[in-house]
């Protein structure tokens, strides 16, 4: 059965074949910055011994949190169309997930700390 | 993306009923739902994996100290699989995209081509992982432990952990304490001979890894391993099935005939996010 009250958004989303390849060229030059990426981690954690001392070891941490933070952003914003929705269910999404998340992360980091003094102070 | 998603509109007309205020179909938006919730699983393994890394006393292995082996290969690759794997699974993303695009021109060749490709790029991943899995859990050598607390690594060229001692080129080396899998700074390879006596009054001998305890590090490195790399595996075998099934309904031509191909475009966040899901778990686990 048809439905004539159901508006279908999922047409909306087609494109001409000029729109497609400038869609493409996008697509193409996210994937470049994703492998560069990638190669950048890799060849840091094989070889940053061998290039810096053990003290660097906390800024190249904070380089691959910050990197993949990168990625993701690509992956979610290009790959996923995110980036292209509506800004409300942008936020729908991003922010509920956000808020729990840096909650748990400083929750466990916390707490983490006060168990690794526990063992190391009665075990 | 075209259409209503970039039209401006007021709140009345938005949230005034008739239409959703999203501007994106049910079957997309419960996707997206369903993703979050899944990110937040997830996000619960990384960060308890962070916690017990943080809060433990013992030492705990390097990702690139643990994978550094490749198929078919002798010798030291480190990380160098993984982040094969890496670059496949996130060029079958690419391929995915790709085929959405495709889909939005109603070009049904081009949907079945990168869709094909897809379904290539996930299976050699998940048969990547489980050589992945069989290499960690029969290990390389092991370790074994003397009456009085020294550790020692076990070598062999055929890395056989059942019987070590039946190589010509079995051998010790002492390790350094409380560290795995480094032998001490400068410390000699062992002949054969003083490596049998040694062995011979081992105590312990910890050899590749299974729930209770393994040769990498703490019995919990191996728990995290086995689950966050089995409930990612886990979602890209299914994800794989669902593209697969993706794909043949293409095939038959049944999104042509519901004139868009959103289905693809579904299927295809799914995917990306097993791809999400694996950058976190690539630097969390084996680079940090």
């Amino acid at each position: 059965m048809e439905r004539d009250d159901i508006i279908e958004y999922s047409l909306d989303a087609h494109h001409s074949e000029e729109e497609g390849r400038k869609i493409r060229r996008k697509i193409w030059l996210v994937t470049l910055l994703l492998a560069v990426v990638t190669t950048v981690e890799v060849t840091l954690g094989a070889y940053w011994k061998d290039w810096f001392d053990m003290s660097a070891w906390n800024s190249i941490k904070w380089t691959y949190v910050v990197l993949t933070l990168v990625k993701a952003t690509y992956i979610v914003m290009t790959f996923m169309h995110l980036g292209d929705e509506r800004r409300n269910i942008r936020a729908i999404i991003l922010l509920p997930y956000a808020l729990f998340i840096l909650y748990l992360i400083f929750i466990a980091i916390w707490e983490s700390q006060y168990v690794h003094y526990l063992w190391k102070t009665y075990l | 993306m075209a259409g209503d998603a970039t039209k401006a509109l007021s709140n009345d007309v938005l949230w005034g009923g008739g239409r959703s205020p999203f501007s994106i179909s049910y079957g997309k938006m419960m996707m997206w739902f369903f993703l979050v919730s899944d990110a937040l699983t997830f996000s619960g393994l990384l960060v308890a994996y962070g916690f017990v890394r943080h809060s433990t006393t013992e030492a705990w292995p390097i990702g690139e100290e643990v994978f550094r082996a490749l198929p078919f290969l002798h010798g030291d690759y480190p990380l160098i699989y993984v982040a094969l794997m890496t670059a496949i699974l996130i060029f079958s993303s690419v391929t995915m995209v790709l085929a959405v695009e495709a889909g939005h021109r109603m070009d049904k060749g081009g949907v079945i081509k990168w869709l094909f490709a897809t379904v290539l790029g996930g299976a050699f991943f998940v048969g990547s992982q489980a050589w992945e899995w069989s290499h960690f859990i029969h290990g390389g050598g092991g370790y074994m432990t003397t009456p009085t607390g020294e550790t020692y690594w076990v070598h062999n060229d055929e890395h056989d952990t059942h019987t070590p001692t039946a190589h010509a080129s079995f051998h010790l080396v002492k390790a350094v304490p409380g560290h795995y899998l480094k032998g001490e700074e400068g410390a000699p390879h062992l002949n054969r001979e003083e490596s049998l006596a040694i062995w011979d009054k081992r105590v312990s001998y910890v050899d590749g890894a299974n729930m209770t305890r393994n040769e990498y590090g703490p019995p919990q490195y191996a728990n995290f391993f086995f689950f966050i790399t089995g409930f990612h595996g886990f979602h890209v075998f299914s994800g794989v099935i669902i593209n697969l099934i993706v794909l043949l309904m293409a095939v038959r031509g049944v999104f042509h005939r519901r004139g868009h191909y959103e289905m693809v475009e579904k299927a295809g966040l799914y995917w990306h996010f097993v791809d999400l899901v694996w950058v976190f778990v690539f630097t969390f686990f084996y680079l940090l």
